[in-house]
Formats: C-alpha cells, sequence, structure tokens
C-alpha cells in the first residue's frame, strides 16, 4: 500500500513540475511581450491623450452643430468596440473586460459590438450578440492601418445612422501589476457646456468648412483611440499573464514542496513498516 | 519675441512639446502659418513640408495627416506621420518613392491609384525637406 501512495505521489509530482515549466516559460514569454508592449503603449500615450484633449477642447467650445459626428441623438442602437485577448490564461484578463462592457450595456435600448481579438469574438458568438464584423479575430497582428480602416468603417456606419453611440471597451495599463479595464465614449463628440470650461467662449474657425474638417479628423480619433487603446490592452493582457503565470508557478512550487514531504513521510513509514516485518520475522 | 505652445505628436510619439515662434504647415487647402495670439482654429492637414521656428532657427519636417488645433491659446498638431528633417532616412524614401511610382504605372484601378499618389507624395516630401 505505502509502495503504491510513494508511486502516486512521484507521479503528482512530476507532472506539477512539467506543469511549473510550461507556466515559468508562458511568464517569461509574456514578460519580454510585455516589454515591448509596454515601450509601444507608452510611445502612443502622448498622442492619445492629446488627442482626446484636442477633441473634448473643440467639443466644449463648438457651437456648430451641422456635422453629424457631433450632434446628439435619439439613442436607439449603441456600438461596442471590444478589446480583448487572443488566448486565455491570462489571469482575468479577458474575463474582466467582458464583465465591464456587459454592465455598460446593461440600460441600452440596442446593442451590437466590433469584436477585436479572438476571444472577444468567440465571447460574442456564444452570448449570441449581434457583431459588426469577425474579421479581427488576432489582436497582435492588427496595425496602425487596420486601426484606420476600423475606424472608417464605423464612422460611415455611424453617419448612416445605424448606431447612434459608439463606445470602446479596453483596459487601460495602470502598471505592471494592475490593469483596469474601462468603457470609453467615442462618438457622438458632445459635452454638454459647463460653467468651468465657459471661458472658451469664441467661436471656432474651422478649414476649409466645418463638415469638411470633422468629415476627416473624426475617422482619424477614432482610428487613433482604437490604436491606443489597443495598446494598452495588448500591455495590460501581458501584463496580466505575467502575474497569472508568476502566481501559477509559486503555487506549483509550493505543490512541489508539499507532496515532497508526503513522499519522504510515506518513504520513512514504508522503511519503518519493513523494519518491524523484518524484526517481527527475526523474532518468531 | 512671443511664443506659443506647441504640441506635435504622432501615433509613434510625442515630436515636440515647447513654446515656439511660427509654424508653418500644409492643410488640405494649402500653406498655413501660425503665429502667437491664433484665434480658435481647426484644420485638417494634408502631406506637405511643416517648419516650426524656435528661438529665431528653423525647423523642418515632413509631415501627412491629422489635424492641426488652436484652442485657448494651445497649438496641437494631431498628425498620422511627423518626422523631423534630421531623422529622414533618404534612402528608405528614394525606394518608397521608386516603388510609388511603379504602384502608379501598374495600378488597376481608382483607388489604388489614390493610393499610389499618395504614397508617392509622402516620399517627395521627405526629400524634398531632407534635400
Amino acid at each position: 500500500m505505502a509502495a503504491s501512495s510513494m508511486k502516486d505521489i512521484k507521479l503528482r509530482i512530476k507532472s506539477v513540475e512539467s506543469t511549473m515549466q510550461i507556466t515559468k516559460a508562458m511568464e517569461l514569454v509574456a514578460s519580454s511581450k510585455l516589454r515591448k508592449a509596454k515601450e509601444r503603449a507608452e510611445a502612443v500615450r502622448p498622442y492619445f491623450t492629446t488627442l482626446r484633449q484636442t477633441l473634448d477642447d473643440i467639443a466644449h467650445s463648438n457651437t456648430d452643430f451641422s456635422s453629424p459626428f457631433v450632434q446628439p441623438r435619439e439613442v436607439k442602437k449603441v456600438c461596442y468596440v471590444m478589446i480583448a485577448g487572443d488566448r486565455g490564461l491570462a489571469g482575468g484578463y479577458n474575463n474582466n473586460l467582458f464583465k465591464a462592457v456587459t454592465a455598460h450595456m446593461a440600460d441600452k435600448p440596442a446593442v451590437c459590438v466590433m469584436p477585436v481579438g479572438k476571444k472577444a469574438v468567440e465571447y460574442c458568438a456564444h452570448h449570441g450578440l449581434e457583431t459588426v464584423s469577425d474579421q479581427f479575430a488576432s489582436v497582435e497582428d492588427l496595425g496602425l492601418q487596420d486601426c484606420f480602416s476600423i475606424a472608417r468603417t464605423l464612422c460611415a456606419r455611424f453617419s448612416k445612422g445605424e448606431f447612434d453611440e459608439l463606445y470602446v471597451g479596453y483596459t487601460n495599463f495602470v502598471s505592471m501589476l494592475s490593469q483596469q479595464p474601462e468603457v470609453l465614449k467615442m462618438l457622438p463628440i458632445h459635452h454638454p457646456r459647463t460653467q468651468a470650461r465657459d471661458k472658451v467662449e469664441s467661436l471656432i474657425q474651422y478649414e476649409p468648412s466645418t463638415p469638411a474638417v470633422y468629415n476627416a479628423i473624426v475617422p482619424e480619433y477614432v482610428g487613433g483611440l482604437l490604436w491606443g487603446t489597443i495598446s494598452e490592452s495588448q500591455a495590460s493582457e501581458q501584463g496580466a499573464r505575467r502575474t497569472a503565470m508568476d502566481a501559477a508557478s509559486k503555487n506549483a512550487g509550493e505543490m512541489i514542496e508539499d507532496l515532497s514531504l508526503k513522499y519522504n513521510r510515506a518513504r520513512q513509514g514504508a522503511i519503518t513498516q519493513e523494519i518491524t516485518e523484518i524484526v517481527a520475522g527475526a523474532e518468531a | 519675441m512671443s511664443t506659443f505652445h506647441l504640441q506635435i505628436v504622432t501615433p509613434d510619439g510625442a515630436f515636440f512639446d515647447g513654446d515656439a515662434e511660427r509654424l508653418k504647415v500644409r492643410t488640405i487647402d494649402g500653406d498655413v502659418a501660425i503665429l502667437p495670439h491664433h484665434i480658435p482654429y481647426v484644420t485638417v492637414l494634408g502631406t506637405g513640408e511643416a517648419d516650426v521656428v524656435v528661438d529665431g532657427v528653423i525647423r523642418r519636417a515632413a509631415a501627412s495627416g491629422g489635424m492641426l488645433s488652436v484652442t485657448g491659446g494651445d497649438v496641437r498638431i494631431v498628425a498620422t506621420t511627423f518626422e523631423w528633417a534630421e531623422d529622414i532616412d533618404e534612402q528608405r524614401a528614394k525606394l518608397a518613392k521608386e516603388k510609388a511610382e511603379e504602384m502608379i504605372r501598374n495600378a488597376k484601378d481608382a483607388q489604388e491609384l489614390e493610393r499610389a499618389k499618395a504614397k508617392l507624395l509622402r516620399a517627395l516630401t521627405r526629400l524634398k525637406v531632407k534635400g
């Protein structure tokens, strides 16, 4: 009996060890990818914040509502861009994002989703959400040009009135250890005037014309925001995966220690038993 | 000399954040120059040369796409691409120019031709700013 339990424990140790090898390797891969993704997210950040700030300022002091992109309209349908990862095993990364977006969707009359990343596409298919397009299943291969083409598609649909508001759900890369899922409003670009901002009273001059300016800068803005949010999400995904894999490796280490202890005890028990048997045999 | 706060950013990072005396950029409607105390203004950038005057020295750059905005005295260029003259890779620009010319010769439809022309214009701007 002792021999079989010793063998079982040995097998378990082996299996935990091989799992630990995998989690360690994944942690290393995630670390190196995280470094790259973090650099990218940091490079994009000034662009991202300036872009938002600029459009914010324009929206605040805008008095010309001739473009459909700045008109608030009755909300019948809302579109969400959902940026998740291509793979699992990243702790709560994908799930936290889905939860945040779903919570945001709760009081909307009708929704459609533009999933980015394999997990987001799968989530939409599983939950029967209406999707705009399934072609962006790989978030890792998505380039700046792809973001602009997504933006052009979304802006065209928005202009046509297929949906009345556009949000993006992404994961903000706060730090290596903390990632925060967020939902950001992209369209329409409209802010109610506030007292604090009213010092920017002056009218903005648009050249060549208001519609021409908005038609050109809005797809650019949406594309830029997408690129920024995707960069943030990518860094978050690798960060979450690294943390998850680090925890898994630590757990595996603890388990191995525990199992080794049990194994040694079983071994000792077996030896003691054997000695007892021999002694009993000699006495007899 | 009076100055204004200028910020230049692209998806590749921030390229300028400081005070400038004058700025000249190519918009889709032609060149514009921005001086201090400009009224709030928004326009769309085309592909062309951008000049920034800092402390009396002109810095040249090649820019394309994006927007220029003046709000509350702050001038922001949010461009798709922006390169200072000293950062331009001449060899690469020449290659891009040849490739664009070939694309124009082999263009099958109007959209492809348009894209090739835009590519050629970007390459030519780079070479002009560098040269």
